[in-house]
């Protein structure tokens, strides 16, 4: 077992270290370092390096082609107290993730019930459901603008015929966010399928006992599966959260923010201050706003498992 | 505890209940299958439709007649076939890169042993949560002091250096891979080099055509980099080439949706004849470490 990630830590490792010369441990260190190149090299130029740079711009008023000055704090308060559009960008964004998360947690997993299931012909039902989540961009937004055209449109169509009137969606304020998350559950296959692997990960063992204790579909629904798979809510909605906090592209081809702003998520913001105004030093402010936001929630969650979250290993 | 064996119940019953049961499921599956199909219809039989049928209510869903047209319309209208060039370039060079650039770390992380291995780990794992858009700005302005802006460079050269997601996934792929050939060839004096050429990539070949098909779906439906580095109609990719259709509102409904039919296929056929990669993907980047 000497070659498990776990049973070697780095204590030993010096130990081996040969007395002269290059000793075997040492050169395996040289080697690794050359084999982690690409990475160390990412890391520093297109990782750590630019989040710094970012801290450094943030204090500045930095605009392409004029000055730079350092203005301390001064982007972070022009933030809170004049720039409206970043509280409103805030609050669509937050409000598009208390309606998207929530449903897309829940359909997925029906999804990954009814997927689960030893019926003819699963595999193509599968293929099927899936297929959505491997499509997204720009093709994916001129559809589903089309979809949701009030006049001619497939969605309103569809709820005609069960005789409700459909609102204009993308062109009424009330109605666009709520299309955004309606268009995001037709690509709930991608969480669906984290949701089925770990579905056939449950030892059959399980349901055999709960069966011979007498429970019934429901509570072992209750009492073994939906246990068993909260590691996998957690994962999904930690992922959730910080792919929320990117949506840009259906908003840009969709609607481009509007109508009236309702559709403007925070990085459509970032987007326009950085490339459309080379506002560098406030995108910047930005953008640093942002990672803390996502770090912070990430953690808050993360924080929250431990009440609701059900690890089997830890009893052991 | 009760013991009662299933076989109390009366063997007619059970037989109608599965029965019942399974075509209620059936029903419900297939219910499922037209609502995800759907839209995915809509878009192709929009493309092939003349344009006085296209803004009918109830809309009328077989084309009459069936215009090829369409296709032919829309791609002359942007330079598709320059795009289409582009993208292929961009997804292939970003294949390239990402599996050796992904896959040295990988096997670094998964076979070798050197200080610093669990920090390093922990670190290239909490960098997968960092949004692109933290580090968008500062990168813009490198790759402008470098001259790339309006090339197709900051597209690709960025692909070289590991995508922590996939190194996740070839290292978890790698951990499973079995030590004894290793072992044997380091007995016959192979390096870490050779080992990482001849055993462990050969044997790692499902998991890198899965890098492969994920870095193929990213690049080919990335919109952000090319709109914020590319000026250049010569340079455009397929998914900026198609934002432009959208903001020309001169543009037919029908020629749109073929233009996004034609984006779509690629991605398309590969998932049909890939589907266990992509799964397997998914499978192994939720796997313990």
């Amino acid at each position: 077992m000497v070659h498990g990630y776990d049973a070697l830590d780095d204590k030993t490792l010096n130990t081996r270290t040969g007395k002269g010369g290059l000793g075997i441990a040492r050169r395996e260190n040289l080697e690794a370092y050359l084999f982690l190149l690409p990475w160390i090299i990412g890391f520093l130029v297109l990782t750590i390096g630019p989040i710094l740079a970012s801290l450094g711009l943030s204090f500045t008023d930095w605009q392409v082609g004029l000055g730079m000055n350092f203005i301390g704090l001064e982007n972070f308060r022009l933030m809170v107290v004049e720039d409206d559009l970043f509280k409103k960008s805030l609050g669509v964004t937050f409000n598009y993730s208390l309606m998207a998360l929530p449903a897309g947690i829940v359909v997925a997993l029906a999804m990954a019930l009814l997927l689960n299931q030893k019926v003819f012909g699963i595999g193509v039902f599968r293929t099927i459901y899936y297929l959505p989540a491997v499509t997204s961009g720009v093709a994916v937004a001129m559809l589903w603008a089309w979809i949701f055209n009030s006049e001619f449109g497939l969605l309103n169509w569809a709820l005609d015929l069960i005789n409700v009137k459909g609102p204009a969606w993308l062109l009424e304020p009330r109605w666009a966010l709520p299309a955004f998350a309606v268009m995001s559950l037709w690509g709930a296959g991608g969480l669906m399928i984290i949701y089925l692997a770990s579905l056939q990960a449950i030892p059959q063992t399980l349901y055999e006992a709960a069966q011979i204790d007498g429970a019934n579909v429901a509570r072992q629904f209750l009492h073994v599966t939906l246990p068993m798979l909260t590691p996998t809510i957690l994962f999904n909605l930690v992922v959730g959260i910080i792919a929320v906090f990117q949506t840009f592209t259906n908003a840009y081809i969709m609607t481009a923010g509007g109508p009236n702003f309702a559709t403007y998520f925070y990085v459509l913001h970032l987007y326009n201050n950085a490339f459309g105004y080379a506002r560098m030093g406030y995108a910047s402010a930005l953008a640093w706003v942002l990672f803390v936001i996502v770090l912070v929630m990430t953690l808050a969650v993360l924080r929250t498992s431990q009440y609701w979250v059900f690890y089997s290993g830890e009893k052991e | 505890m009760s013991l009662q064996a299933p076989a109390d119940k009366p063997q007619g019953w059970t037989f109608t209940y599965k029965t019942r049961r399974a075509v209620v499921q059936l029903a419900v599956l297939l219910v499922g299958s037209a609502v995800f199909l759907t839209p995915l219809g809509w878009m192709v039989l929009t493309s092939l439709k003349p344009t006085e049928q296209i803004f009918l209510f109830p809309p009328e869903f077989i084309p009459k007649p069936v215009e090829w047209d369409n296709y032919a319309e829309a791609w002359s209208q942007g330079e598709f076939w320059t795009y289409t060039q582009n993208s292929t370039l961009v997804a292939a060079l970003n294949i390239a890169g990402n599996i050796f650039g992904s896959s040295l770390p990988a096997f670094a992380f998964a076979r070798l042993r050197f200080n610093g291995r669990r920090v390093l780990f922990l670190i290239m794992l909490s960098t997968m949560m960092v949004p692109i858009w933290v580090t968008i700005v500062p990168t813009f302005l490198l790759f402008k002091f470098f001259g790339w802006n309006g090339t197709l460079l900051p597209l690709i050269v960025p692909g070289f250096f590991a995508v922590p997601f996939y190194t996740f996934l070839l290292r978890q792929y790698f951990l499973g891979i079995s030590h004894e050939l290793e072992d044997a060839a380091r007995m016959d004096g192979a390096n870490s080099l050779t080992i990482y050429f001849r055993i462990v990539m050969p044997l790692a070949r499902p998991a890198l055509a899965t890098v492969a098909i994920f870095a193929f779906v990213y690049h080919w439906n990335d919109l952000i980099t090319p709109l914020i580095y590319l000026t250049d109609e010569k340079l455009f990719t397929v998914a900026l080439g198609l934002s432009r259709f959208r903001n020309s509102y001169r543009m037919e409904m029908s020629h749109m949706m073929a233009a996004a039919t034609f984006a779509l296929v690629p991605v398309l056929i590969i998932y049909f004849f890939t589907q266990r990669l992509f799964i397997q993907g998914i499978v192994l980047s939720g796997s313990k470490g």
